[in-house]
């Protein structure tokens, strides 16, 4: 069964101060999917949920929803409702009157308004808070409320702006969890932002990666992961090691002089691309039985795995294998044919892939969301 | 511990000069001229009922006029660009810097039987006017010389609230009537309250505006206490009297006020 577009953005061109934001943006979002969109922080993202939720016009571009344009349509008019990343709740009102607000709005009877904030309290947990003053409520809590507040409204489609980044690791994977459960239950449609690559990959339908306000790859989860149409999304979505390399025939690709089996066609002859190979696909073996070898300059034990880097004549591999090897030791790469994925050369060809200035801090420095510090310093 | 000593010339300053002067004021109060217990004093109080009751009506009028005038004001000045904020409250606080007394004289002037306003209507036609020596000339003395201790801590409140909760509103349904009514305004109580404490307590105490612009007719319970104390009818027993009662309504009325925020957490608007 064809499913029906419920948002449609068609040209959207944004700009603020002279700085584009989204440059000629299609997106197509069916009804009741779990979409993300997916990109570093000030890569449009927001402003795409923003355009939708209506508090930011584009410059120019149609935004449709079911079918209608909506584009001068007021933020209460639209059939959408927001959580947004810091919550906004209304200090003034305790949980029930937080819940009860949207319908208060819509003039719902003193009866329904009971039924549903019960319903919705119970949905997200919080049954017995009614009455709490939701300034004495915990993080995870306050979410719960703004969940339960935006969906009393019944919308068609809830748009979601980080709404986990400030809460704790644990917290986090259980209010995952919690989300993705009720989008199933409910059947509303869900824009959710994030910069977090395994959230996004753990909850969604499909994936939309975002980077300097164009949209990267929309794709399922297994797809953005295995298939990365460039060595942005490779990079931004895990570990990958990003080479570059030859395409001599088809299914027969060349890197660091040797010539590899690939399960990749549709190539020119002799075209220069860029390869993939994740890090968990490595095997380590003798150096004698692979066709790469190098010494090991650093190894990181991650619970699960090791993280290993290996000099191979200069590029910096990064493995990761359950098996300890020790710094030093001379290690043989064995790659298969799937462990290779051959995507064409793009404005982001050279810019990712070796590990010679990889450091654990510096990556936890990148992924740090500024919400989280900010709560922090509270 | 540090923290403990650093605060005892404090204590000190507070007790010498708030607590023993208020013990003073309660003890002239209870007492005679020659320093005997006597409730006469109290009881005098009960005539001059019609002063108290002007200069709470009065004050009350004042602080009315001056919310409806300082909350869209602040509420404008809250929603323009960051620089013409700053300009905006800077020409607020600006009569502020003039002598209270200087200002008041400059009213005077303005509304004198001969003044300049009535000098204005006579140059185009128009009848005189009695403005000086009115309740109306009170109370426009007290809008004038209170309103910015209104506009100042609503413009505060409303410039800290966060946007995206009025961004909610809006994205629950609320159009713009419902947000200022749902929204804005229950969140700027502890704002507007702090306003109306810091014009009303002023205004009903003052006896510098009744005295140049209210004239003999328009007597508030601040020229009660400057004639017990500094006028021809010296009687610092039943000044202190007068102050005691004065202080205890103000506190009703203050209990009264604080009424409407019950129940919420007070978000730093509050000064009281």
């Amino acid at each position: 069964m064809e499913k029906k577009a419920m948002i449609e953005l068609q040209n959207i061109e944004v700009s603020f101060d002279g700085e584009q934001i989204l440059k000629n943006f299609n997106l197509r979002i069916l009804d009741g999917e779990f979409v993300t969109l997916l990109g570093p922080s000030g890569c449009g993202k927001t402003t795409t949920l923003r355009i939708i939720g209506g508090f930011t016009n584009p410059d120019s571009g149609n935004v449709y929803f079911d079918g209608k344009r909506i584009n001068d349509l007021p933020p209460y008019k639209r059939e959408v409702n927001t959580i947004f990343q810091k919550y906004a709740l209304f200090p003034h009102l305790n949980v029930y009157e937080n819940v009860a607000f949207g319908m208060r709005a819509h003039k719902k009877s003193e009866k329904e308004i009971k039924k549903t904030v019960h319903e919705m309290l119970d949905l997200v947990n919080l049954h017995g808070f009614s009455h709490r003053n939701v300034n004495q409520l915990s993080g995870g809590q306050q979410q719960r409320v703004a969940i339960a507040r935006a969906l009393a409204n019944s919308p068609k489609v809830l748009l979601l702006d980080e709404p986990l980044s400030a809460l704790d690791m644990k917290l986090r994977k259980d209010m995952q969890n919690e989300l993705k459960k009720i989008q199933q239950q409910t059947g509303i449609t869900f824009l959710f932002v994030t910069h977090d690559q395994e959230e996004a990959l753990s909850m969604s339908d499909v994936v939309v990666v975002m980077d300097k306000g164009e949209i990267q790859q929309i794709g399922t989860p297994q797809d953005i992961y295995n298939e990365p149409k460039n060595a942005f999304v490779a990079d931004f979505i895990g570990e990958s090691n990003i080479l570059d390399g030859i395409m001599r025939e088809d299914y027969l690709v060349e890197f660091f002089g040797h010539k590899f089996r690939c399960v990749d066609k549709g190539f020119k002859t002799n075209e220069p691309v860029d390869v993939v190979i994740r890090p968990e696909d490595i095997d380590v073996v003798k150096p004698d039985e692979a066709a790469l070898s190098g010494i090991v300059t650093s190894v990181t034990f991650k619970g699960v795995h090791y993280e290993i880097i290996v000099d191979v004549k200069g590029f910096k591999w990064m493995i990761q294998s359950t098996d300890f090897t020790a710094e030093g030791e001379h290690i043989g790469l064995k790659i298969g044919p799937d462990d290779i994925h051959i995507m064409h050369k793009s404005e982001y060809s050279g810019t990712f892939g070796d590990y010679s200035t990889f450091s654990d801090e510096m990556e936890e420095d990148l992924q740090t969301p500024l919400s989280s510090l900010e709560e922090g310093e509270k | 511990m540090k923290s403990k000593k650093a605060c005892y010339p404090y204590v000190v300053w507070m007790v010498l000069f708030v607590v023993v002067p208020m013990l003073m004021v309660v003890f002239f109060a209870f007492t005679d001229k020659s320093g005997n217990f006597t409730f006469q004093n109290l009881l005098g109080v009960g005539q001059y009922s019609n002063v108290f009751l002007r200069s709470i009506w009065l004050g009350a009028i004042a602080t009315v006029i001056c919310l409806v005038l300082g909350f869209p004001l602040a509420y404008l000045i809250a929603r323009t660009g960051r620089k013409s904020q700053n300009v905006m409250v800077m020409l607020i606080m600006l009569p502020m810097w003039m002598n209270f007394l200087l200002r008041t004289y400059a009213w005077m002037t303005l509304l004198e039987d001969n003044g300049i306003l009535n000098q204005l209507f006579e140059a185009v036609g128009l009848p005189k006017l009695q403005m000086i020596n009115t309740a109306g000339a009170v109370v426009l003395g007290m809008v004038y010389n209170y309103l910015p201790f209104m506009i100042l801590p609503i413009y505060s409140i409303l410039t800290k609230m966060d946007s995206s909760v009025i961004e909610a509103a809006q994205d629950l349904g609320a159009d713009k009537r419902q947000v200022f009514l749902k929204v804005t305004l229950p969140m700027s109580t502890p704002g507007i309250i702090s306003g109306v404490t810091m014009v009303f307590v002023p205004a009903v105490s003052t006896f510098i505006i009744s005295k140049m612009l209210g004239g003999g007719a328009n007597l508030l319970i601040g020229d009660l206490i400057d004639m017990q104390f500094l006028g021809s009818a010296y009687n610092p027993n039943l000044g202190s009297a007068i102050s005691l009662v004065l202080m205890v309504l103000i506190l009703i009325c203050m209990g009264i006020m604080n009424q409407f925020d019950d129940g919420e957490e007070s978000n730093g608007g509050l000064m009281i």
